[in-house]
């Protein structure tokens, strides 16, 4: 595989049981994943694309190994994710960080920022406590907030500050791909662009890789390289953003791209 | 008159802080079957304003001044329970969250038949088949009747809490936010759904949204909320075409184009205090 790949997944096939009948005892059988292949060149962005329920979100859970596969193989710089031992796959794990869709479920709101922000690099034992405490505050610098946050609380935050909040805690341990689940989905249009800017910026500055998921091709358009677009469990069509959204090959992509059409002004 | 609502001088602040405006002298006025979106960001006070003419604010907010003329008449001259028979029968509600607006334990055409029995009296077979030929309406199979919420998809739900709010053929449709925890092929059906509502029942809407994207598809006419006060309203050509605050003009700005072409720019707050003072 070529070097330049920092994530290449091969014919990922994950099948669930779901329960079925007005008291679940019946079930049947769902295709989450059915044989997915794609590849992240290092420092760019794949956009996976679909709607709710077709497999986006099993895709990146299947990625970093939070749920086992059926089938397929997931190698990150190269190495099989699955066949690595727990600590193993725990250091590797410091290199893939995600961010969530949700800023108010995904933070503990039991837990000051500061502490939220730095759990990660105690986990992986990194640096001593003055060290940590030294890289989550200019992680939160660099997302725009300040020291005298690090002794508040979540609900102390706006949505979008909150976003901010998880991007520094998945950013301070310095990842080399971040898988980025809906992260702009819950924000208000004024806060979106803040937040993808930021984004942007920080790949850039830190050389990072990112896996960007989202149903809303609108925000695709502004960060990603690569474009692949889910339904049904199956990546339908993908290739360079440019040619996705010029020249879509497959009517649902075509379909989702003339829901977003309507709304030019 | 062609006026179904007209919202005069309203203000809004907390009953401990009555100083701290956060609907700040607000009118505007909606014609019979049209649209009036009322957009702005979160805090702006444009759901305040939708829960103000409703005689909705939470416990701790006061209306402090303000008329709101509904068909002519002053609601906030209303008693509760007079308020309590215009909302629901004359003005319709939807809301952002239908997860949260539905009871989980109890099936959609039962909750659907509430406000029909509460309002118009209907039981039995009656109610049973104009509940079945509101979920039709909807696009739902009408054998849905007995399912519950957590059986029907996010966008199943939003329909049937439209069926609920139009069921009782409304003068008026209140919707805050009813697209934006949807998908976006989802949201625009959604949308097509509610102008096509309003179109055939020549139901006035005040749509209440953060994304001037959703604005440019249904609008009539616009009013753009910013930290409590309106900066600009007027025909949703004009705003959207020319915008004359810098407001409105940042917050298009901000808004995700699928052509690309145009770069992302969050606005900049501090400038446009500059512009305000």
């Amino acid at each position: 595989m070529n070097g330049d790949i920092i994530l290449g997944a091969r014919g990922l096939s994950k099948a669930y049981r779901q329960r079925s009948g007005r008291f679940g005892f019946g079930s049947s059988l769902v295709k989450a994943l059915d044989d997915v292949s794609l590849e992240i060149a290092r420092g760019t962005t794949l956009a996976v694309v679909g709607e709710s329920g077709s497999g986006k979100s099993t895709l990146a859970r299947c990625l970093l190994q939070l749920q086992p596969l059926d089938a397929g193989q997931v190698l990150f710089e190269g190495v099989d994710l699955a066949a690595l031992d727990g600590a193993r796959l725990r250091a590797a794990r410091r290199h893939i960080q995600m961010v969530f869709q949700d800023p108010f479920a995904s933070l503990n709101p039991r837990m000051k920022v500061g502490d939220i922000v730095g759990e990660g690099l105690l986990i992986h034992g990194m640096g001593d406590a003055e060290e940590r405490r030294d890289r989550v505050l200019r992680m939160l610098r660099r997302v725009g907030l300040g020291a005298a946050d690090m002794q508040k609380y979540p609900h102390e935050f706006s949505g979008g500050q909150r976003q901010r909040i998880g991007i520094a805690r998945a950013l301070v341990l310095e990842p080399r791909l971040v898988v980025c689940d809906e992260p702009v989905s819950a924000l208000d249009v004024s806060i979106q662009a803040q937040i993808l800017l930021l984004l942007k910026e920080l790949q850039q500055e830190m050389g990072l890789s990112y896996l960007f998921i989202s149903h809303d091709l609108r925000v695709v358009r502004h960060i990603a390289d690569t474009v692949a677009v889910m339904y049904g469990g199956r990546v339908v069509e993908q290739g360079a953003a440019e040619r996705i959204y010029l020249d879509p090959q497959q009517e649902y992509t075509r379909n989702l791209l003339n829901a977003i059409h309507r709304r030019e002004h | 008159m062609n006026e179904l609502l007209r919202v005069e001088g309203l203000r809004v602040a907390p009953a401990s802080d009555p100083r701290r405006l956060l609907v700040n002298d607000v009118s505007f006025t909606l014609a019979p079957g049209r649209t009036t979106c009322i957009v702005g960001e979160s805090g702006s006070g444009k759901s305040l304003t939708a829960l103000a003419v409703m005689d909705l604010l939470p416990p701790a907010l006061r209306r402090l001044s303000g008329r709101v003329l509904f068909q002519g008449s002053d609601l906030t001259a209303y008693s509760p329970a007079q308020m309590q028979d215009v909302r629901g029968k004359r003005i319709g509600m939807i809301f952002q969250e239908p997860m949260t607006s539905l009871n989980p334990v109890l099936n959609v055409g039962y909750q659907i038949g509430e406000s029909l029995t509460a309002h118009l009296g209907l039981r039995g077979k009656a109610l049973k088949v104009r509940v079945a030929a509101l979920l039709e309406q909807m696009g739902i199979p009408a054998e849905r009747a007995t399912s519950y919420p957590d059986e029907l998809s996010g966008g199943q739900r939003q329909r049937v809490m439209i069926a609920m709010s139009i069921a009782c053929d409304p003068a008026m449709l209140i919707a805050d936010e009813p697209t934006t925890a949807l998908d976006v092929t989802v949201q625009a059906q959604i949308l097509a759904l509610l102008d096509e509502l309003r179109r055939r029942m020549r139901m006035g809407m005040l749509f209440i949204t953060h994304d001037f994207g959703v604005v440019a598809d249904i609008a009539d006419d616009v009013v753009v909320m910013f930290r409590g006060q309106i900066v600009e309203s007027g025909p949703a050509d004009e705003v959207l075409g020319q915008p004359r605050h810098p407001y409105t003009r940042a917050l298009l700005d901000c808004v995700p184009d699928a052509g690309g072409e145009k770069p992302l720019k969050p606005i900049d707050y501090a400038w446009l205090n500059e512009a305000a003072s």
